[in-house]
C-alpha cells in the first residue's frame, strides 16, 4: 500500500477545485485563523519557547541517529513488562499482523483511538475485508467516518465541515453504525458532541479489542504516551481486554524526562493548550487494571529510507501538532484533501514524497505546493525547516520526474544568458523595444501567469543602461572583478545555447 | 562609504525605477554607490525551482561581482535572503559532493557583506529618518523573505514612519504571503491568484493609496493582479518613498 489516495490528480488541479468552493474556504479560513491566533497566544506565555523548541529539535535528532540503539532498548522494557513487540517494515506487514491479532481474538469490531499510523496504513480497510469493523471514537474522525469522508487535517480531520454539515451527518447516519442520533438533533455544538457521547458509549462498553497509536514511547521503561482531549482515548485504552498500539519508529524518545519538552510545546503547538486535557500512560499490562493482552506494533513504511537523506531526514522530527497547517497559506486555500494522503500541509508535502516515493502525481506535485513563504518552519516546535527540505525535494523531482525536460531546457538557456552579460543586455534591450507589442495576457503556458494577472509592463530602459549612460566609467570596482572564473566541474552545458558562448547574439 | 549595488534580475529588467531611487537615496545620504556590470541574477529562480547545479555558475559570478566590496546593497529581500540563507547551503552540498570548496568559500565571503536596503539604512548607516517627503497614504506588506529569513522586524515601518506627509495605515493580515513564491506563481496558479486576491482586499480595506513593500516581485505579482481588477490603489516599492523630497517628489512617469 503507497499511503497515497488511489486516482489522486496533481496538487494544482485539486487545489484548484478547493479554491473555488466558498463554503470550504470559509470553514477553512474561519478554523486555521482561530486556532494559529490561540497558538501563538498559547506560545508567547512561555518565556523559554526558543530554548524548548530547539531541545525538542536535538532530543529528536539525538534519537533518530540512534534508532537502532533505542528501538531495542524500548522492545526489551516493553517485553519485560508484559508486552509483545512486532516489527513491520510496510504497511501490507502491519496490516497483517493487526488483523492477525483481532481475528485470534474472535472479535469482529474494535474501537480506535485516534492515530495517524491506522490512517497511514489504511487499517480500516483492511480490518474491513477481514470482516472486522474498526469504530472511529475521537469526534472528528466519527464524523469523517460516519460522512464516508476523508480526513483533511492531522489533529481536526473534519475541519473541512461546518456544524450545520455536521449534523446532518449524524442525523442521517449515526442509525447505520449503532445508536442513532436523538430526534430533533440541533446544530449546537453541545447538541453534536452529546449525540456523539452517548453513539460512542454504546462502542466503549461492549469493546472487547482497542486499537491506538502513539504519541511518543519511552525507550527506559517501554511506556507508551497518548495526549488527547476528548476522553475517548483513555476509554479505548483501559476498557478492552486486548490492546493493539501500531505506532512509527520515529515516536521513540530515550527518557521520561524527554516528555518534559514535548508535553509543553505539543499542547500549545497543537490545540494551543497549556496542558491537554489527557495525557495516559502505559508500560505492558499491570494485573487486574486494564488490558490483559498489550501488543506494540513498530512500524516502519519509508520511516527508515527518510532517516538516509540527510537533508530530508527533519521531517521525522514531527510531533504531528499541526501547527504547520494552521499557519499555512496554501494549506487555508487549497484544503487537505489536496494532498492526497492522510498527511495534508505543509508536513504532508514534505512527508509524503519521502516515505513513498514521487511515484503517483500527486507525490510528485507536493513539493511545489508551497510559496516558500516560511511560516510553517517559524512555527514548528521541532525546527524542522519546512522549505528547506521542500527545495530538496524539487530538486529531486526535477531530476527524476517526468515532465521537466522543458523546464530544464529553459533553465539552462535562462542559465546561460544570465551568465554572459552581453547578452542580456541584449536581451533586456530587445524586450524594450517591442514593449508596445506586448500583450497584457499570453496563450498557452502563460495563462498561468495572465489568467488572473496582467503582464507586467517592461520599462523603455533597463536600469543597468540607464546607468551606463548616466556614470560614464562609474562601474570601476575595487578589487578588479572581472569575468567570473569558469565553472570547475562539468556544470552541464546547456542543451538551447545561443550563439557564441563569450558574446552572446549581438 | 562605497556600497555596491546589487539590483537583482527583476529590478533590473522590470523596475529600474527602484534602482535608480536606491542609487539617489544611497548617494543622498553620502554613500559612494558603484553598480558592478558583471552581476545578473543570483540564481534563486533556478535553485527554488530544484535546480540547484544550475544555480551553481549565477552564486559564482554573483560572488566575483561583488569581490572586494565592504557592503554590498539590494533592494530586494529575498535576493538578500538567497545569498545569506541559500548561498551557503549550496556552497556546503557541492563540497560534501567532493566538488571542491570554492564555491562554499565564494559564498562565505560573499553572504555577511550583503545587506537588505532597509537593513543597511537601520544597521549600517544608522539613520531612520532619511529626509524622505511623501504626501500619501501608505500600507506596507513584509515580504516573507524579509520578514522571516531576514528577520527585517519593524525597519521598515521605522524608516516609513520618519518620511514626512506620509500617513502609515496598518495592513491586516500583513505577516500572510501575497502568493507570489516565484514559479509557485505559474505552478500553482489558482492558490497564488487566491493569495493574491485576498492580499489585496486587505490592502484596499486600509483605504491607502500605496501598498508599499520592499520586494519588487512580490510586488509585480500584486500590481500585475491589481491592473486587471483596476482601481486607485497602486503598489511602490519602498526605495522610492525613501528616495522621494520636496525638491524631487515622486512620480508616476
Amino acid at each position: 500500500m503507497s499511503g497515497t489516495y488511489l486516482g489522486m490528480p496533481a496538487f494544482p488541479e485539486a487545489a484548484k477545485k478547493s479554491v473555488d468552493d466558498r463554503t470550504l474556504r470559509a470553514n477553512l479560513r474561519h478554523a486555521t485563523h482561530t486556532i494559529r491566533d490561540r497558538r501563538a497566544e498559547a506560545v508567547a506565555e512561555l518565556a523559554d519557547w526558543a530554548q524548548l523548541r530547539e531541545a525538542g529539535a536535538r532530543i529528536k535528532e539525538h534519537t533518530l541517529r540512534r534508532l537502532d540503539h533505542y528501538l531495542v532498548q524500548l522492545e526489551q522494557a516493553v517485553t519485560d513488562a508484559g508486552g509483545t513487540v512486532h516489527w513491520a517494515a510496510d504497511a501490507d506487514e502491519a496490516n497483517r499482523i493487526v488483523t492477525g491479532l483481532v481475528k485470534a481474538t474472535g472479535e469482529t469490531e474494535v474501537v480506535k483511538v485516534k492515530s495517524m499510523a491506522t490512517q497511514e496504513i489504511g487499517l480500516n480497510e483492511a480490518l474491513e475485508a477481514e470482516g472486522i469493523a474498526a469504530y472511529e471514537t475521537d469526534l472528528a474522525e466519527l464524523i469523517v467516518q460516519l460522512g464516508q469522508d476523508r480526513p483533511s487535517h492531522i489533529l481536526v480531520p473534519a475541519i473541512h465541515r461546518n456544524r450545520s454539515e455536521i449534523r446532518d451527518i449524524f442525523a442521517g447516519q449515526m442509525g447505520r453504525w449503532g445508536r442513532p442520533a436523538p430526534e430533533g438533533l440541533t446544530d449546537e455544538p453541545a447538541d453534536l458532541a452529546e449525540a456523539a457521547r452517548l453513539h460512542l458509549r454504546e462502542k466503549f462498553l461492549r469493546a472487547k479489542v482497542g486499537i491506538s497509536g502513539a504519541n511518543f514511547m519511552v525507550a527506559e521503561t517501554g511506556t507508551l504516551v497518548v495526549v488527547e482531549s476528548e476522553g475517548n482515548g483513555r476509554m479505548c485504552l483501559t476498557l478492552p481486554e486486548t490492546l493493539v498500539s501500531v505506532v512509527g519508529i520515529e515516536k521513540v524518545v530515550p527518557t521520561w524526562q524527554d516528555l518534559e519538552v514535548f508535553l509543553q510545546t505539543l499542547p500549545r503547538s497543537s490545540t494551543a493548550e497549556r496542558m491537554n486535557p489527557y495525557t495516559s500512560t502505559w508500560t505492558g499490562t499491570t494485573d487486574a487494571d486494564g488490558p490483559k493482552t498489550f501488543h506494540l506494533v513498530l512500524l516502519d513504511n519509508g520511516r527508515t529510507d527518510t532517516l538516509a537523506d540527510t537533508v530530508g531526514r527533519q521531517a521525522l522530527r514531527c510531533i504531528r501538532c499541526s501547527a504547520c497547517l494552521n499557519v499555512c497559506p496554501v494549506y487555508e486555500r487549497a484544503g487537505g484533501h489536496a494532498y492526497g494522503s492522510v498527511y495534508p500541509g505543509p508536513i504532508g508535502a514534505i512527508l509524503n514524497p519521502q516515505l513513498h516515493g514521487t511515484g503517483s502525481e500527486v507525490d510528485a506535485s507536493l513539493p511545489y505546493a508551497s510559496s516558500l513563504c516560511g511560516a510553517c518552519y517559524d512555527v514548528c516546535p521541532v525546527a524542522i525547516d519546512i522549505p528547506e527540505v521542500l527545495v530538496h525535494l524539487r530538486e529531486r523531482v526535477a531530476e527524476t520526474g517526468k515532465g521537466h525536460r522543458a523546464e530544464r531546457a529553459a533553465i539552462n538557456a535562462a542559465g546561460w544568458v544570465l551568465d554572459h552579460p552581453a547578452a542580456l543586455t541584449a536581451a533586456l534591450r530587445a524586450a524594450s523595444l517591442t514593449r508596445k507589442l506586448h500583450p497584457k495576457r499570453l496563450p498557452g503556458p502563460g495563462r498561468a501567469w495572465t489568467d488572473s494577472r496582467d503582464l507586467p509592463e517592461v520599462p523603455a530602459e533597463s536600469f543597468r543602461d540607464w546607468w551606463k549612460k548616466n556614470n560614464p566609467g562609474g562601474t570601476a570596482a575595487p578589487a578588479a572583478p572581472a569575468a567570473p572564473a569558469a565553472p570547475t566541474a562539468p556544470a552541464a552545458p546547456p542543451s538551447a545555447n545561443p550563439g557564441s558562448p563569450e558574446e552572446g547574439p549581438r | 562609504m562605497r556600497a555596491a549595488l546589487f539590483i537583482t534580475c527583476v529590478n533590473d529588467a522590470l523596475h529600474p525605477r527602484t534602482g535608480r531611487a536606491t542609487v539617489s537615496l544611497l548617494r543622498r545620504l553620502g554613500v559612494e554607490v558603484d553598480f558592478p556590470a558583471a552581476q545578473t541574477c543570483c540564481g534563486q529562480p533556478q535553485y527554488n525551482t530544484g535546480y540547484r547545479r544550475e544555480s551553481e555558475p549565477l552564486l559564482r559570478r554573483t560572488a566575483a561581482a561583488f569581490e572586494g566590496y565592504d557592503y554590498v546593497v539590494t533592494p530586494s529581500g529575498s535576493c538578500a535572503a538567497m545569498v545569506r540563507d541559500n548561498y551557503p547551503r549550496i556552497g556546503e552540498k557541492a563540497e560534501a559532493e567532493g566538488r571542491g570548496g570554492a564555491l562554499a568559500e565564494a559564498a562565505r565571503s560573499l553572504a555577511p557583506r550583503t545587506f537588505e536596503l532597509t537593513e543597511f539604512l537601520v544597521d549600517v548607516l544608522g539613520v531612520t529618518d532619511v529626509g524622505a517627503y511623501f504626501p500619501h497614504t501608505v500600507t506596507y506588506h513584509p515580504s516573507c523573505h524579509g520578514l522571516r529569513m531576514l528577520g527585517l522586524g519593524e525597519r521598515p515601518r521605522r524608516l516609513l514612519e520618519a518620511v514626512r506627509g506620509l500617513e502609515l495605515r496598518e495592513l491586516p493580515g500583513a505577516e500572510e504571503c501575497c502568493g507570489f513564491g516565484g514559479t509557485f506563481a505559474v505552478k500553482n496558479p489558482a492558490v497564488s491568484a487566491a493569495m493574491g486576491a485576498d492580499k489585496i482586499a486587505n490592502a484596499r480595506s486600509t483605504g491607502a493609496d500605496f501598498l508599499c513593500g520592499a520586494d519588487n516581485s512580490c510586488l509585480m505579482h500584486l500590481g500585475a493582479t491589481l491592473s486587471r481588477q483596476g482601481g486607485p490603489l497602486r503598489t511602490v516599492h519602498i526605495a522610492e518613498i525613501l528616495a522621494s523630497t520636496e525638491d524631487e517628489p515622486w512620480s508616476h512617469a
